[in-house]
């Protein structure tokens, strides 16, 4: 059966597994770096980016997830998930994985209070996609490498570079599982690949 | 065409803060110790809970002025607190743009009857519960998140224990229970029956719950893990501590890894003295914080 984790350090993780196990694959929270190596695909979810990233630091998970991104193995970012494929966020000099050719802007909808739900079109994934949006980022600009899935208002909301997939929304929150098993397909199609 | 304020955004804010701490703060510099210590969240105050409890008369709203100082300082969301049934304190809040409003026993109460009517808020809503009673009827009320109530400001974790004990417990009542037996303990907790109903489907509150009050060290905080909070609030025990820097990262360390003993111990270690806390019986019945809404 296919593996998927989920980075467990903090965050709407086991949200996350019910939509893997709702698109039925078996979904693993990922809490140490010896995990990485049970798993064909790995989601980084949505929680607090400055959080993660210092349990990251302390549990020495960055080289790790690095090169687990750069392996051909699926990873894919929700809200702050995506601040962390980021190369570049806006108004910082830091990054944190630096592995996806776009910059990010934080919180770039604004405060809570703005936070919102709208329907998407998603290319080639899915029409009429309820997304929710919870104090979310955006991307502002990215390479060619970059395909765009998804604007909405004008902003890069769902974007995919090869095996890394992003968005600025919370598939997890809905019981729409579409986009989430466009992410299980990238990792059952790379389980072949990878396997050949 | 976009929405704001809808259950799935307020409820889902706090399901984004799970698995972490949320720290009381007084004023810029420790909103930033608590960032930069992994806190998921600040709850900005005029005095933090032990002093609240050490001042005595009326406890309000905290000054807008440290309320926008916290939010210019930091990028983590912040919370501010809201007395119970205060509905104009709630809008300020709001209106200046705070993430999350606590509508909390810790301020004086301005209504000893009513709560705030939530859902008519786009803000999302924190309240505190001791029983699945009072959790169902915050959450009727339109509460996007709980926590247990505990007794905030005394660093003892007796009663935070206790109310996070009777909540999972009667949610595992309420699972086991046959469809016909719910009405009457919908009667006999004063608990919404649709969402009771709704409990008994999905196993689980339909919103997150939280621990407070009376956290004091990693172990407290692992403990509330351990008995079924999803994230733990943090009021006095970090900045009433010798140390605060080193309290804040231990307490969010041993949030995350909750089950690793050997990692609580060491995290422990040579931490300095926590807050010197209150024993309850010592309380007298009118300095019951958690005594102060139903």
């Amino acid at each position: 059966m296919t593996k998927i984790g989920v980075l467990g350090l903090q965050g709407a993780v086991r949200e996350h597994i019910r939509s893997l196990e709702a698109n039925g694959v078996e979904g693993i929270v990922i809490k140490r770096v010896e995990q990485l190596q049970d798993i064909d695909g790995l989601i980084l979810p949505g929680g607090e980016s400055t959080t993660m990233r210092r349990l990251i630091d302390k549990y020495e998970f960055l080289k790790p997830l690095q090169q687990y991104a750069k392996s051909g193995k699926p990873m894919y970012g929700t809200c702050a998930g995506l601040i962390m494929l980021a190369k570049h966020i806006e108004g910082s000099d830091f990054g944190h994985l630096q592995v996806m050719d776009v910059t990010v802007e934080r919180n770039a909808f604004g405060r809570q209070v703005a936070s919102f739900e709208a329907e998407l079109n998603i290319k080639g994934i899915a029409d009429k996609y309820e997304a929710v949006f919870i104090r979310a980022p955006y991307i502002v600009e990215a390479s060619d490498a970059v395909e765009v899935l998804a604007t909405y208002d004008g902003k890069i909301v769902a974007a995919q570079q090869g095996t890394l997939l992003a968005s600025a929304f919370h598939p997890e929150l809905t019981d729409d599982h579409r986009f989430t098993g466009h992410f299980v397909k990238m990792v059952e199609e790379s389980k072949k690949t990878l396997a050949s | 065409m976009s929405t704001t304020g809808t259950d799935r955004v307020k409820r889902g804010m706090a399901e984004m803060q799970k698995g972490g701490v949320i720290m009381d703060v007084v004023n810029a510099e420790q909103a930033k110790i608590a960032e930069e210590a992994g806190a998921v969240a600040v709850m900005a105050l005029e005095r933090v809970p032990a002093d609240i409890r050490a001042a005595g008369g009326v406890a309000r709203m905290a000054d807008p002025t440290i309320v926008e100082e916290v939010m210019n300082a930091v990028s983590i969301p912040v919370m501010a607190k809201a007395r119970i049934g205060h509905i104009v304190e709630a809008r300020v809040l709001e209106a200046m743009g705070v993430d999350y409003i606590d509508e909390s026993e810790v301020l004086t109460p301005a209504d000893e009857v009513f709560h705030i009517k939530k859902d008519d808020y786009t803000v999302p809503f924190v309240c505190g519960c001791r029983n699945i009673g009072e959790a169902t009827r915050r959450i009727a009320e339109g509460a996007s998140m709980l926590r247990t109530k505990g007794e905030p400001g005394t660093g003892n974790i007796v009663e935070a224990v206790r109310h996070m004990r009777e909540v999972q417990s009667q949610i595992r009542q309420v699972v086991n229970m046959s469809e016909d037996e719910l009405m009457t303990f919908a009667r006999d907790h004063g608990a919404p029956y649709q969402l009771l109903f709704q409990i008994k489907e999905e196993g689980r509150l339909p919103v997150v719950n939280f621990a407070a009050g009376g956290i004091a060290t990693p172990a407290d905080a692992a403990l509330m893990m351990q008995l079924g909070a999803d994230g733990v609030f943090v009021g006095s025990g970090i900045f009433k501590s010798n140390n605060p820097k080193q309290f804040a990262r231990s307490i969010v360390e041993a949030t995350t890894h909750y089950d690793d003993y050997k990692l609580i111990g060491e995290l422990s270690k040579g931490l300095g003295t926590p807050m010197k806390g209150i024993e309850m019986s010592t309380l007298s019945p009118e300095s019951r914080m958690q005594d102060r809404s139903e």
